[in-house]
């Protein structure tokens, strides 16, 4: 399906997941974020940086291993991310949400 | 189902036994309620309370005898070593797919803001000291404390 994020036509799925990162970008990212209650912040970039590179690289995400990247802990990422961290995360990183049950 | 249009707000996951597999399913229904947005706490009680003893969380075994998923005859998981070996393979699998060790995994949940309580009752049987347990359990409590921890609409209760 398709909805209008920061004035451009994108496509998601049911959940609000973007299906084409290369749609993606900060802007949207940003508005995604309003729509979540998030103010981003530097800190809230460089996560979502880190986790759009393990997209990139086909790596799969978890919070165990957000809590091994050395870019954020997993408190900091529950204070970033209230009411679920790497779901929210994703989402306005414009990937997938992770399929991880850990 | 009218309250929140029965959406789960928090989960109270009591763990009685320290068999691996059923510590790692409370682990993992914690951890997973934390990933989605719901409150999780755990009430430790009983043999569930080893799976919070420093001396005991990191040699909890998973059950050879009387489990027959394990498709082995009782006879046989009795041996000597069979219980070490299936614990060892387990403990292989697991990491195979990402899964921490006790230790780490009660770290997680910690950071992801899980409550973690001691039963009073049981810690009194087994002779336990708060000094004994994981150092970052949140109190001994009683089981009337815990449903108090756990009043308020969209609750759910699981015992494991």
């Amino acid at each position: 399906m398709e909805k209008i994020i920061a004035g451009k036509t994108i496509e998601v799925n049911e959940e609000g997941y973007l299906t084409n990162f290369p749609q993606w970008n900060k802007e949207i990212g940003e508005a995604i974020s309003t729509e979540a209650n998030i103010s981003l912040t530097p800190r809230h970039w460089q996560v979502i940086d880190y986790i759009q590179g393990e997209f990139k690289k086909e790596s799969p995400l978890s919070i165990r291993k957000i809590g091994k990247s050395g870019v954020v802990d997993i408190k900091e990422m529950y204070a970033l991310f209230p009411n679920a961290p790497l779901k929210t995360a994703t989402k306005i990183a414009g990937i997938p949400k992770p399929a991880s049950c850990i | 189902m009218n309250e929140f249009n029965g959406e789960i707000k928090k989960m109270m996951i009591i763990l009685s036994k320290a068999t691996l597999e059923n510590v790692y399913a409370a682990f993992v229904l914690a951890n997973g309620a934390r990933m989605e947005g719901i409150e999780a706490e755990m009430f430790f009680t009983f043999f569930g309370l080893e799976a919070i003893h420093k001396q005991k969380l990191e040699h909890l075994h998973t059950a050879t005898v009387g489990n027959p998923a394990m498709h082995m005859p009782t006879m046989l998981g009795g041996l000597p070593g069979m219980e070490a070996l299936a614990t060892s393979m387990m403990k292989k699998e697991m990491e195979k797919i990402d899964m921490p060790d006790v230790h780490e995994f009660l770290d997680i949940l910690k950071a992801s803001g899980v409550k973690l309580w001691a039963c009073k009752l049981a810690m009194e049987m087994f002779h336990y000291k708060k000094e004994d347990m994981y150092e970052d359990i949140d109190d001994v409590i009683t089981v009337g404390d815990f449903y108090k921890q756990g009043s308020g609409l969209g609750t759910h209760m699981l015992f494991i």
